[in-house]
């Protein structure tokens, strides 16, 4: 016996359809009302609430006062937001791009098998492991221009002591150095995933027909790679953007304001001056800047896959 | 004239054997009885330092003593004043006492009157015990913990001077005396700084917002003193605050370890501890770890100085904590037994002789045996004398005072980075007269 609906015209067939979607949102459309409202109260409620403060003057403790797009007015013509600005962007590309680059080739060496490999593999993971506070807080000791380690090993090999964090046009290479070491790992596991996955066909293929090892991971492996490479490059980018435990603890934003990222700055507006309104303000900003930033790579994504 | 009936005899007499009862009740409601709120309890948010460690660690004496039970926590400074902030703000804070940074909160506390006048309770013989004993508290150390309006709205708990510490070794090598004013402070540790020995004659604060207050020991020293009139107008780009950036920019480039442009208190500490400065000013809870033999290579070595003098005055920077009771307490008797208890005499005097701090009770720096027997040279304990003698606040009395810092200290950092101070003072100036003038409307 066919379905019912089959033995009706194709209008009747659509309306019967249509009826039962209804019916059974009716019945079971209850189910999605907890989750709705922890959407709402978790997701929807503080956005629609930092919208709404960020048309304020609101001090903690103090009166509030609408002033309309006033915040962010000032934000666009605030220097010290705007080189936070290019301070994240120029962080954020050094610390998206070497742990892709290191992340990517550390993954192409522990494909390959070598003895010990497991246990390389493992050490190579621990530092993604490690708190980001307490990574911080040993770094800064190392950094110390006439205590720390590095500076001895530097001079030990008749090389000149770095200032490290402690000058203004080193400090954010140097914490680059901190997110590298920090985050390669990652990097490397997703990728190491991806070189997992591949299959073994297009290499023979490639083999017979004469192909070097750099063309087969030129024109086979890189492109095979290349979604896993995204979604890594993606994770890192977002971040990598939202990095601001290691630099508080390491410099809170100094030497001055030399590091003085957007995060830095927005915490500072909202925890250190209390100013809830103007800090509102930063946080949309920022949150348009991190999803044109997720939407370009979403969008080179879909290009890599569909070409 | 009415009869003496048997009712009436037994009325009488009922009430006669009754009133030694009702004495007695009577007297107990107007003596102080350490027990009066005996199964209550109250919770305590503190600043995480040796001070707060000290109440923690002997909170079973007041447990005992009181029956009260007292829920404590301690969070790092900076942590902790944005934490006690936003519960005030949010109108329900979870505490009953709160530890408060009078040199950063004092005003912001002050002006929204989230704690409570303690001054009723003070004066209350029935909440006060009688060896309390207000007035052994320093006048300059009352002075800060009240508001301009009179309330005092927290009780002094510790009291910070800032204070010089210097290498006697370093300075016994080359025949130099400790020095009496700023001038002979860089003069001194010009002579001092060697740097192929990795040998500085200064080290302090560089770090922006933390380098503040090394600027304003300086400024302290000259005619205008302050950084705010007291009509709340700026004096930060001023020619004794110039002098002052000049001072601080001279001593950080010419005497300083490389590097210093990101020094804060630990860095400053580290270095001092491993013998490679001459001096450092600072504040004067840092004599524990410098006489630590296992930990510094100085201990035992420090001497112990109070700031040199500017070229008018002679000032240090003082800062302080308080004890508060929040304004929404239910529990304010129980939180003011608390509060007694954190300063009494025996809490003050434990601050001083474990070098956690200065108390704000004059009482334990005339106690001479525990002095003698303190880990501390006698030096360290004349020279937190003569600060209090001379010290004043190192901080305007402004809400806005992490801005001030921050701004301020920008402009400082990059004086150690070579620019001009009366442009990077006037610049900085300039930001926040601002923000300043906003705050001050809002009173």
């Amino acid at each position: 016996m066919g379905h019912p609906a089959a033995a009706l015209p194709g209008g009747a067939a659509a309306a019967a359809g249509a009826g039962r979607r209804r019916n059974y949102a009716r019945r079971y459309g209850w189910f999605i009302v907890p989750a709705g409202v922890v959407v709402l109260g978790v997701i929807l409620f503080p956005w629609a609430f930092t919208l709404f403060m960020s048309v304020h003057d609101w001090k903690v403790g103090g009166g509030r006062l609408y002033v309309g797009f006033e915040n962010y007015r000032k934000l666009f013509t605030d220097e010290r937001f705007l080189w936070s600005v290019v301070r994240t962007l120029y962080f954020t590309a050094l610390a998206v791009v070497l742990p892709m680059l290191f992340g990517t080739a550390a993954a192409l060496v522990f494909n390959r098998r070598f003895p010990l490999r497991g246990l390389a593999r493992t050490v190579f993971i621990l530092p993604m492991m490690a708190t980001p506070v307490a990574v911080a807080l040993v770094w800064t000791m190392m950094f110390h221009p006439q205590l720390g380690v590095l500076n001895w090993l530097l001079t030990q090999v008749g090389l000149p002591p770095s200032m490290w964090v402690y000058d203004a046009s080193t400090v954010i290479p140097t914490l680059v150095i901190v997110e590298v070491w920090h985050w390669t790992p990652l990097v490397m596991l997703i990728v190491l995933g991806g070189l997992a996955s591949l299959p073994v066909d297009p290499y023979e293929a490639a083999k017979i027909d004469g192909a070097s090892a750099w063309q087969a991971f030129r024109h086979i492996t890189l492109p095979l790679l290349m979604p896993f490479i995204v979604v890594a490059l993606i994770i890192r980018t977002i971040d990598a953007l939202k990095a601001f435990d290691t630099i508080y603890v390491i410099t809170q934003g100094g030497p001055g304001t030399s590091s003085e990222t957007i995060n830095i700055f927005l915490y500072l507006q909202g925890f250190a001056y209390y100013n809830m309104g103007y800090a509102s303000a930063v946080v949309v900003v920022f949150f348009a800047l991190i999803v044109s930033l997720a939407a370009l790579l979403l969008w080179t994504r879909n290009r890599v896959r569909n070409a | 004239m009415s009869e003496i009936t048997r009712r009436t005899t037994l009325r009488v007499a009922a009430g006669l054997l009754a009133a030694p009862a009702l004495v007695e009740r009577v007297g107990a409601q107007q003596a102080f009885d350490w027990k009066r709120f005996k199964g209550e309890k109250v919770e305590a948010s503190l600043t995480a330092n040796p001070r707060s460690a000290l109440l923690l660690r002997h909170q079973p004496e007041f447990e005992e003593l009181t029956g009260i039970k007292v829920g404590a926590e301690q969070i790092p400074e900076q942590q902790h004043r944005q934490k006690f902030v936003i519960e005030f703000a949010s109108g329900r804070p979870s505490f009953d006492v709160v530890g408060i940074s009078l040199h950063v909160n004092k005003r912001q506390v002050g002006r929204a009157k989230w704690c409570t006048d303690l001054r009723p309770m003070i004066q209350d013989a029935t909440l006060t015990a009688p060896d309390f004993d207000f007035g052994d508290f320093g006048k300059g150390a009352v002075a800060y913990s009240t508001q301009a309006d009179g309330r005092m709205d927290t009780l002094p708990e510790f009291t910070d001077y800032f204070i010089l510490y210097y290498n006697k070794d370093l300075l016994a090598a080359k025949n130099i005396a400790v020095p009496k004013t700023f001038e002979e402070l860089y003069t001194a540790a010009k002579a001092l700084t060697d740097p192929s020995k990795q040998q500085y004659g200064f080290v302090g604060r560089g770090l922006r917002n933390a380098n503040v207050v090394l600027w304003s020991s300086f400024l302290l020293g000259t005619q205008q003193q302050d950084t705010v009139s007291p009509d709340m107008k700026l004096l930060t780009d001023t020619p004794d605050a110039v002098w002052a950036g000049q001072m601080y920019q001279k001593l950080m480039r010419d005497c300083a370890p490389p590097g210093s442009i990101g020094f804060n208190w630990n860095e400053c500490q580290t270095t001092f501890m491993q013998g490679r400065a001459a001096f450092w000013i600072d504040g004067v809870g840092f004599a524990a770890p410098l006489e630590d033999k296992a930990r510094s290579r100085v201990a035992g070595k420090v001497g112990y100085a109070v700031v040199p003098a500017g070229p008018a005055h002679h000032n240090c920077c003082l800062f302080g904590t308080g004890l508060g009771i929040s304004e929404q307490s239910s529990r304010k008797g129980p939180a003011w037994y608390y509060v007694q208890w954190a300063v009494n005499k025996t809490n003050q005097l434990r601050f001083l002789t474990s070098g956690a701090g200065a108390p704000a009770r004059s009482s334990p720096f005339r106690n001479e045996e525990a002095i003698k027997e303190s880990r501390f040279p006698r030096e360290f304990f004349e020279t937190l004398v003569e600060s209090a003698r001379i010290a004043r606040p190192g901080l305007p009395e402004i809400v806005p005072v992490t801005e001030f810092r921050d701004t301020i200290g920008a402009a400082l950092t990059n004086m150690v980075g070579g620019a001009d101070p009366a442009a990077e003072l006037k610049r900085a100036t300039e930001a926040f007269r601002p923000v300043l003038e906003q705050s001050e409307r809002g009173t």
